[in-house]
């Protein structure tokens, strides 16, 4: 799993990255930074728990209820822990059509897990979602920033091989 | 080969970067306007180029230029649309990776012509290593007088922010991207005020699709009566279709439109016809959200005339016989593909992005989902059928923003299309619900 924050605070050069964030908008209208704020968050913390939430409600002089209700309604944002690295298989249509549905199979059945749930060993967590953009490449699935396109069994098994290394 | 506005120079090494770019030309177009023509002249360009929304509701682009408020005193802003997520699209994504400078320079033009000192481009979360190089663009761009204060020495400013969504297909509707780019739940806004009078930060805004941006600078380049004279009709230009499923060659094409259905899902240009041993079963010609056609209504419209990749023929015989272009995410289907299962698929996915404002959508979608399911899964009744035409009637022009009607007529479509298959689904559950059985009656193939 990743650590649960506790020391609730960004690193230095993420909280000048998020000062930056908060610089681009205009005068009275740093609400806008919520979003980038809570990636980078999410990047530091792996998930967003109440204390993270109130901290960035806190630097963007919002309440609380403003973070939650934003966090709660968007896919991306984790509200539980995770694992250390979160499979997100697109699940959706031209994916399907693609063999999408094989291949997760195989993905959950390697793992033993199902979507929402992580390995025991506290390294994955697999995660439905839908459409990512890239139907035309699928199956796909996404690992943080990498795309990870036209998965085939082997693929996968590859892929999680060198991740568990 | 047809013409390219949009992708001529991707392929070319390097093109990423703003020196590879300005190479093959680029950048040309921002001096063009902003040196030698006015704001007015600018948008005057679009308005005659005739080129229309491609972020799936084809408004003219010039036309909604014209509209934006211009208040003394307020600032204007121009919001891209890149937030991308309508199933079968992917073709802003595969642009903006491969030469986001396009897109960097349509948003100068566009934004001098609205007269923005700050502009957007709202991306989806998911596709964070364009937003990366997105702004290593703008920071290149920038270095190189091209944005910033006082662009090549004209006293115009401008600031470009790239901004990542959280994830949620419904930012995809202008109103509810406003409302996450100002940080808050992406719930569509009522209408009117339009965002061309009030839109972010109560300003007038201007939110336009990453395609439709993007050919600016060739406009400027050229003139839009040279970009009116490419295509057929009020479809002018070129457009990019996002090619998906059962296809030899999947992946994003830049057609001239006009081009007819045919030769682009047979030529070996495209799609490179249905993949090897495989007929063609039914088509989504413009993203999940349009109707779906079964082969015999694809090639040929129901008069017997060729179709054509273009606004007006892919909707030719209304709902009753043909479809929309919309974003151009075209999903083939072979005969091995089960529609009820898609429609289920499909109706998933609109049930998971209804925002949950209007009760038509927030329900109706969870109802065909799980009325869908149970015809997949073996437990439907006839009564069923009919039931899920209701439903999406009610739905139909009962919400806030269109997602609801996106939600209906996939549903609505399949049952039109292919009523039978359903039925069969209904009638031999322990058949159907064998792994990879498809429905074999009577039906044409192409
Ligand atoms: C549910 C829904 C999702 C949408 N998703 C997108 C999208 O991902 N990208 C896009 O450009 N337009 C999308 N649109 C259309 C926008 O509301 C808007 O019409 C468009 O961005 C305007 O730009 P254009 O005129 O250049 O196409 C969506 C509309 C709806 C109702
Ligand atoms: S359907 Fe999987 S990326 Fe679009």
């Amino acid at each position: 799993m990743t650590e649960t924050p506790n020391l609730v605070a960004f690193t230095p050069e993420r909280l000048e990255k998020v000062k930056e964030i908060i610089a681009r908008y205009p005068e009275g209208r740093q609400k806008s930074a919520l979003l980038p704020v809570l990636h980078v968050a999410q990047e530091q913390w792996g998930w967003l728990n109440s204390e993270v939430m109130d901290y960035v409600a806190g630097i963007l002089s919002i309440q609380p209820v403003e973070v939650y209700e934003v966090a709660s309604f968007y896919t991306m944002y984790h509200l539980d822990p995770v694992g250390k690295h979160v499979i997100e298989y697109c699940r959706t249509g031209p994916c399907c059509l693609m063999g999408g549905e094989d291949v997760y199979g195989h993905l959950k059945q390697k793992l033993g897990v199902e979507a929402g749930q992580t390995t025991a060993d506290g390294l994955f967590t697999l995660k439905e979602v839908e459409c990512l953009a890239a139907c035309g490449w699928g199956p796909v699935f996404q690992i943080r920033e990498q795309f990870y396109m036209n998965l085939t069994n082997d693929k996968v098994d590859q892929i999680i091989e060198d991740l568990s290394k | 080969m047809a013409k390219k506005i949009l992708t001529e120079h991707i392929n070319v090494p390097g093109i990423e970067t703003f020196d590879v770019y300005r190479k093959q030309g680029g950048y040309t177009a921002v001096e063009k306007a902003i040196k030698t023509m006015t704001p007015e002249e600018v948008v005057e360009e679009a308005k005659k180029s005739g080129v229309r929304g491609r972020g799936g509701a084809g408004f003219p682009m010039g036309m909604k230029w014209g509209f934006l408020a211009k208040p003394e005193g307020v600032p204007r802003y121009l919001v891209c649309n890149a937030d991308e997520s309508e199933p079968g699209t992917f073709k802003d994504h595969h642009l903006m990776k491969s030469i986001p400078h396009l897109l960097i320079e349509g948003m100068i033009i566009s934004s001098y012509a609205l007269g923005a000192n700050k502009s957007f481009i709202y991306v989806r979360g998911e596709l964070m290593y364009v937003i990366r190089i997105l702004e290593k663009a703008i920071e290149e761009a920038k270095a190189q007088g091209f944005l910033g204060k006082n662009i090549l020495g004209s006293g115009y400013d401008l600031e470009l922010i790239v901004q990542p969504g959280g994830g949620a297909y419904i930012c995809g509707e202008e109103t509810a991207l406003l409302e996450s780019l100002e940080g808050k739940r992406g719930n569509p806004r009522n209408k009117p005020p339009f965002p061309a009078v009030k839109g972010l930060y109560q300003s007038p805004t201007v939110v336009n699709n990453v395609e439709s941006i993007a050919n600016m600078s060739w406009i400027i380049n050229n003139g839009g009566d040279a970009y009116a004279a490419i295509g057929i009709g009020r479809s002018t230009g070129t457009k990019l279709i996002s090619a998906s499923g059962h296809i030899e060659k999947p992946g994003v094409y830049e057609i001239e439109l006009g081009v007819s259905v045919e030769e682009f899902l047979n030529s070996d240009e495209y799609c490179g016809g249905i993949r090897k041993g495989h007929h063609l079963k039914a088509l989504v010609a413009g993203g999940s959200s349009v109707p779906i056609l079964p082969a015999h209504l694809i090639m040929k419209t129901a008069n017997g005339e060729d179709r054509l990749m273009s606004y007006e023929s892919l909707s030719d015989g209304g709902f009753a016989t043909g479809t929309m272009l919309g974003s151009g995410g075209f999903i083939v289907f072979d005969e091995t593909a089960c529609i009820v299962r898609n429609t289920w698929n499909f109706s998933r996915f609109y049930h998971h992005e209804s925002c949950g404002q209007c009760s038509p959508c927030r329900e109706g979608t969870g109802w065909m989902e799980k009325v869908l399911h149970r015809i997949e899964h073996g437990h439907g009744s006839m009564h069923d059928v009919d039931l899920l035409v209701d439903i999406s009637k009610k739905i139909e022009g009962n919400t806030i923003c269109p997602l609801g009607d996106a939600a209906a007529w996939p549903v609505a479509s399949a049952i039109r299309h292919f009523r039978d298959e359903f039925v069969w689904h209904i009638t031999n559950p322990h058949e159907a619900t064998q792994p990879g059985a498809v429905y074999r009656g009577e039906m044409e193939l192409a």
